[in-house]
């Protein structure tokens, strides 16, 4: 009989194990470890610029230095002309609204809110010399400036307020000598101070990231993987792949994680499954604006006070912005939590001109996608809200023009007059303005994607699977154990549990008390 | 009083396996649920699902003995004597009354113990096997599905899992304490370790209420 007990036993541990093994994938490199050797040697130029004779210069204007590119990469400059960095603008399908040309020249956002009649301010950013206003011509190549992004020397700038054109007195035929691959330091230049300042606008791409550790951001740490942007934001034929949904609408072109790590990169498949429904960046980017703050709250509504007739500022506790006489008044956030939503990847965006019920916040760029969507991931977003203005009585927002190039141009920065900056700004965009303005509540939403942060820092399962407070508490549409629970159900077990433990509390104690008698009766 | 061979080794092995596993995953599946916190919840799953694995093979073997022994018969419910057997547990056994129905090998089981496990084999036991199984393979809505069931929520399929354990759960406290019900308190659980167990006897005919004072109690 023992023997076969044992058998029996050994039998079931034998199951167990082999269940075990099934399970077990095979042990072969890391896939992760195959990446890390490619990005640790790093692409050295296959030649050298500075021994071309076409770049000795000097060059008296920057457009002669785009001439000498071409002279080479011919052809080249059409690549970029048809890129969004040139036209600022992408042909795509907007839910709900069709096919439009959509992008930075005619999108609002909540925060300088857009560049039509500030174009001498925003375009400082534009991949290209002298867009001050709406009579650029966009055909002519040799407006194509190849240094912003292809200075490797460190030296090139753009001047303020300049159109895009460089900061006098540069040597640029020394600039030009020292062309390569983007670096961090390109793209930074505009990404990294988008809306304004450092980190205002996405929150996860910072100044910080040129020299940083992989505990701020595991793909661009010197001590990590030390990528560049373009390592991940590929360009063929000058088309970067990845856009951010503050602008595009379509889910194409796009960076992800998967199209290095692969769609199961983990060797747990009880993780791998997460990633059916849940997004990389949700668990692997538990907060972002690591190093320094981002701009939480922006409330337009405030700004234009004056002290002895001149605009000010005032700083918060950690040196940011708290108040500026043009731009009104910040809320910032330094290790921010993100906020949690369903994304497929796309997103629809309020256009210009569109009437909207300013007694809610209007979401400027509602991202698609919900459960039921295949595509459609919970994904980590950084939300900006605001107080932005807007025309009372038509009921569309307002595009005011904000740069001041002379006094009395209605620029808001120099005559801090809202009515003759919204007229001045709305006659750029061709649109009518009442003359009455009021200020409403707007949402903007930025899917967080950078600042990785080491496994190890990963959120914890018990920061989603969580009854109440968790990382998804306000993300619905579906079931997500440890959160979720009929309070019915829950409830009908309980009770039944509980009346099944009275019962037998009842009923033993009937017992003893029934013997007790019983013994007492017997003596 | 005579003692008897009621529970074969494997039947023993398989109880107490079931047993263990049944609580094991109780904890775990409540700290799932967010009932309760103790191993942490990844480690909670993991244990969760390597235990419903250990379950599902148990219950493999065990599906193949209950047939190849006929010990599948023992749960064949009947009404004869379900009366007899619900006034003993209501009346009879505050007044030391002998239980209704004789344990034997072949007849291990009382009406009531044969309606209730046969229930628990049949459905409450399956719903959770089938609910866990749908649990751990079901398909989130995701890019080049195949929907081979087209379920397209998780809810009834947690929902009727945790209706399942909390059925598991109230049959455990009733069978805990009805295991106190035997010969004496203890004769049940140690029948259940041993397999040998002290029945009682093929009562003389007329011997009836004499056997409350025959047994002194050995608790």
């Amino acid at each position: 009989m023992k023997k076969i007990l044992l058998a029996l036993v050994g039998l079931a541990v034998a199951a167990s194990l082999v269940v075990a093994q099934v399970r077990k994938k095979d042990a072969g490199p890391k896939p992760v470890e195959a990446l890390r050797e490619t990005y640790r040697t790093k692409t050295k130029p296959s030649v050298d610029h500075a021994l071309f004779a076409q770049l000795k210069g000097p060059f008296r204007r920057p457009q002669d230095v785009t001439a000498a590119c071409i002279s080479c990469h011919n052809g080249r400059h059409t690549e970029v002309m048809s890129s969004s960095h040139w036209s600022w603008e992408r042909v795509e399908y907007v839910a709900g609204k069709g096919i439009r040309a959509v992008g930075k020249k005619n999108v609002l956002n909540n925060f300088c809110i857009g560049v039509a009649g500030s174009q001498q301010s925003c375009d400082k950013c534009h991949a290209g010399y002298g867009w001050a206003d709406a009579s650029f011509d966009f055909s002519n190549p040799m407006n194509v400036d190849c240094l912003a992004c292809h200075d490797n020397g460190g030296t090139y700038a753009k001047k303020t307020a300049g159109a895009g054109l460089p900061e006098p007195g540069l040597d640029l035929a020394a600039v030009a000598r020292k062309v390569g691959r983007p670096q961090r330091e390109n793209c930074g230049m505009c990404h990294f101070f988008g809306g304004g300042g450092n980190n205002v606008k996405h929150g996860d791409l910072d100044v910080a990231l040129l020299d940083t550790t992989r505990e701020v951001d595991v793909h661009m740490g010197t001590d990590g993987a030390n990528m560049a942007c373009v390592d991940c934001h590929r360009a063929v034929k000058h088309q970067m792949l990845g856009k951010a949904y503050s602008l595009s609408s379509m889910n194409r072109n796009r960076v992800a994680c998967e199209s290095c790590h692969g769609a199961v990169p983990h060797e747990d498949d009880l993780l791998n499954k997460h990633g059916y429904k849940v997004a990389c960046q949700t668990c692997h980017i538990p907060t972002y604006a690591k190093v320094n703050a981002t701009k939480l709250r922006w409330d337009w509504s405030t700004a234009g006070k004056l002290r002895d007739g001149k605009p000010y500022e005032e700083e918060d506790g950690d040196g940011n912005h708290a108040y500026l006489s043009i731009k009104g008044t910040f809320t910032w956030g330094k290790d921010v939590v993100p906020e949690y939503a369903w994304f497929d990847g796309t997103a629809s965006h309020y256009l210009l001109g569109e009437t909207f019920d300013p007694s809610r916040p209007l979401v400027l760029n509602p991202l698609g996608g919900e459960y039921d969507v295949p595509e459609a991931k919970v994904a980590p977003v950084k939300v900006h809200r605001a107080r932005q203005i807007y025309d009372t009585k038509r009921r569309v927002l307002v595009q005011p023009k904000l740069f001041s190039a002379a006094p009395g141009d209605g620029g808001y920065w120099g005559d801090f007059d809202w009515n003759a900056a919204a007229a001045a700004g709305m006659r750029e965009v061709g649109l009518p303005f009442s003359g009455s303005y009021g200020f409403a509540e707007t949402e903007m939403n930025w899917p967080v994607n950078h600042m990785v942060a080491p496994k190890e820092k990963a959120v914890s399962c018990e920061e989603c699977h969580a009854r109440e407070g968790g990382r998804l508490a306000k993300v619905g549409g579906f079931y997500l154990p440890g959160r979720d629970r009929s309070r019915f159900l829950d409830g009908l077990g309980t009770t039944l549990l509980l009346a099944t433990l009275g019962a037998v509390v009842v009923h033993g104690g009937a017992r003893i008390w029934f013997r007790r008698r019983r013994h007492a009766g017997g003596k | 009083m005579k003692r008897e061979y009621v529970y074969p080794a494997f039947g023993r092995f398989w109880h107490w396996t079931q047993a263990f596993l049944i609580l094991f995953l109780a904890v775990t599946g409540f700290e799932i649920h967010g009932s309760l916190r103790f191993f942490g919840y990844e480690q909670a799953v993991r244990f969760h699902n390597g235990a419903a694995w250990s379950f599902l093979v148990l219950i493999a073997f065990a599906v193949f003995w209950h047939f190849t022994t006929d010990e599948w018969r023992q749960y064949v419910p009947t009404w004869k004597n379900v009366r007899a057997q619900a006034e003993y547990y209501l009346f009879g056994i505050f007044q030391d009354a002998p239980h209704p129905t004789r344990k034997t090998k072949l007849k291990k089981l009382n009406p009531l113990q044969k309606i209730v496990y046969a229930s628990l084999k049949l459905f409450v036991l399956p719903l959770v096997w089938v609910s866990g199984l749908l649990y751990m393979f079901y398909r989130y809505p995701q890019k080049h599905e195949v929907l081979a069931l087209d379920v397209t929520t998780l809810e009834p399929i947690a929902l009727a899992h945790t209706a399942g354990a909390f059925a598991l759960l109230v049959f455990l406290v009733a069978h805990l304490y009805l295991t106190t019900t035997g010969h004496t308190v203890t004769s049940n659980l140690k029948a259940m370790v041993t397999g040998w167990e002290d029945v009682e006897e093929e009562p003389a005919p007329g011997a009836g209420p004499s056997h409350a004072a025959a047994t002194p109690d050995a608790r």
